[in-house]
């Protein structure tokens, strides 16, 4: 079980909002996330990864406490390991595509299997500046799975791929994050392209109606959750998405 | 035959001076380049002085504080037997505060450009600060590491107020080219002050242009 209850402030133009969280999300699951531009779901991605620390809360995975400021307690980023696939892909420019996977693994047949799932075979030695952005973001997804991450985080990991390439990624990678047993949270404004991925027997889907302005608390296979948002929010700032 | 000792003397300055301050600059520019405070503010604004201060003063007080007659001078040359004034270790340490700049400058700026995120998917693979600076940060930043390296070097090849203050005019020790310019000019030695000119000239000129052809290619400005 992972159990995130945080606060952290967010910087905007129209003076400071605060994200407010506090949710359990059974460990396997599947997990969507949308809101609004600005709302802070990149933020709040990255206060579970340890890049971005919250003024008050506390995040478990488990029984172990990845976040307890009470206790002094704020894992490093290298020790929560989670997986995260970028919004902005966060490729390395210096680097290969086979060599974003020998950094993260030393599992050459995990690399291969890696390739195959995200069709790169041919592309090993080609550099980001010669890929597409649909082989950009695959790739940036094989690399967050190279570490083959308990919790994987997926910022917008499909905005850049063509439809039939998001449906064959996606299929492959519901087996895959049913074979490694991993919780993964989408960050996504298109509930349509997955479908297939955040599945009724493992997904949690409760974002939708938490973000809405009748927000209310729903019961879901036991557990409780909700998102608050500032009263003041409204419409979204396209350039808050800057400070995400 | 004009002594060509001068220019072998600056070679081996630059170089050196060069190089320690990739050294020391490399981790300073990268301490620089991540948050902002009213501390780290001041530091930038000592080490980005040279760039405006007279080099005659910078040396006037090189040559103050290591004067083996008084203070961390006389301790030095006591203590370590080490002299600052009038040698040449004098002189590699007047270059390597008057070229810090042009080291720590660009790869600062250069550091700040790169997205934040480049460093936090590092992390997230696990890897620490130190393994993501050497394999993502630092490789990621080479045609400013080349720009801050050259600009370095041709900056110690034409330092004449700090060296001439602290250093001197000693043969094989102090004399670097730019003072045996002067010193050839006021001896009316015409013949080998041009010599020494050209020499210099040429050298900052191919290194000057290999930059601007490099980054021509990495398209950026030569001067980043």
């Amino acid at each position: 079980m992972i159990s995130i209850a945080i606060e952290k402030s967010l910087k905007a133009y129209a003076g400071q909002r605060t994200l407010k969280v506090d949710r359990h999300f059974p460990m396997g699951s599947i997990t969507q996330i949308y809101g609004p531009s600005g709302c802070g779901k990149t933020t709040f991605l990255k206060c579970i990864a340890g890049l971005v620390t919250p003024e008050r809360g506390s995040i478990r995975v488990n029984e172990e406490h990845w976040f307890e400021p009470l206790s002094g307690i704020n894992l490093s980023p290298q020790k929560r390991k989670v997986g995260f696939v970028f919004q902005d892909y966060a490729l390395f420019p210096n680097m290969t595509v086979l060599q974003h996977l020998e950094y993260a693994t030393n599992d050459r047949e995990w690399i291969n299997q890696l390739l195959h799932i995200g069709k790169l075979e041919t592309l090993t030695t080609h550099k980001p500046e010669y890929l597409s952005g649909g082989q950009q973001q695959r790739l940036a997804i094989l690399r967050a799975l190279a570490i083959k991450p308990k919790l994987l985080l997926m910022d917008e990991p499909f905005s850049a791929l063509d439809p039939e390439m998001k449906t064959a990624l996606i299929g492959e990678l519901k087996l895959l994050f049913e074979e490694l047993g991993m919780t993964v949270l989408i960050v996504s404004h298109n509930g349509e392209e997955l479908v297939g991925l955040v599945d009724g027997e493992m997904g949690i889907d409760v974002l939708s109606e938490e973000y809405s302005e009748t927000a209310s608390k729903r019961k879901l296979g036991g557990l409780e959750g909700k998102v608050n948002l500032p009263d003041d929010f409204n419409e979204p700032l396209e350039d808050m998405k800057d400070y995400m | 035959m004009t002594d060509l000792s001068p220019i072998w003397l600056t070679l081996k300055l630059a170089g050196i001076t060069t190089l320690l301050l990739l050294i020391a600059g490399l981790p300073v520019a990268w301490w620089l380049s991540k948050g902002r405070s009213v501390f780290k503010t001041i530091i930038e604004a000592v080490i980005t002085m040279p760039l405006v201060l007279p080099p005659s003063v910078l040396g006037f007080y090189l040559l103050l504080a290591f004067s083996p007659q008084r203070g961390v001078g006389k301790w030095l040359n006591d203590v370590f037997g080490l002299r600052f004034v009038f040698s040449f270790q004098g002189l590699v340490l007047a270059s390597f505060i008057y070229s810090m700049p042009f080291m720590i400058g660009p790869i600062k700026s250069a550091l700040q450009q790169l997205p934040a995120s480049l460093a936090q998917a590092s992390y997230t693979l696990g890897k620490g600060k130190r393994e993501t600076f050497l394999k993502v940060l630092l490789p990621n930043i080479k045609p400013s590491l080349l720009t801050a390296m050259v600009l370095t070097f041709a900056h110690t090849l034409g330092e004449f107020g700090v060296v001439l203050m602290i250093g001197g005019n000693i043969p094989n020790v102090t004399r670097v080219a730019s003072i045996a310019v002067y010193d050839s000019v006021e001896r009316m030695d015409y013949a080998s002050a041009n010599t020494y000119s050209l020499i210099l000239f040429s050298i900052t000129f191919v290194m000057v242009i290999t930059v601007f052809l490099y980054n021509k290619y990495q398209a950026k400005s030569p001067l980043e």
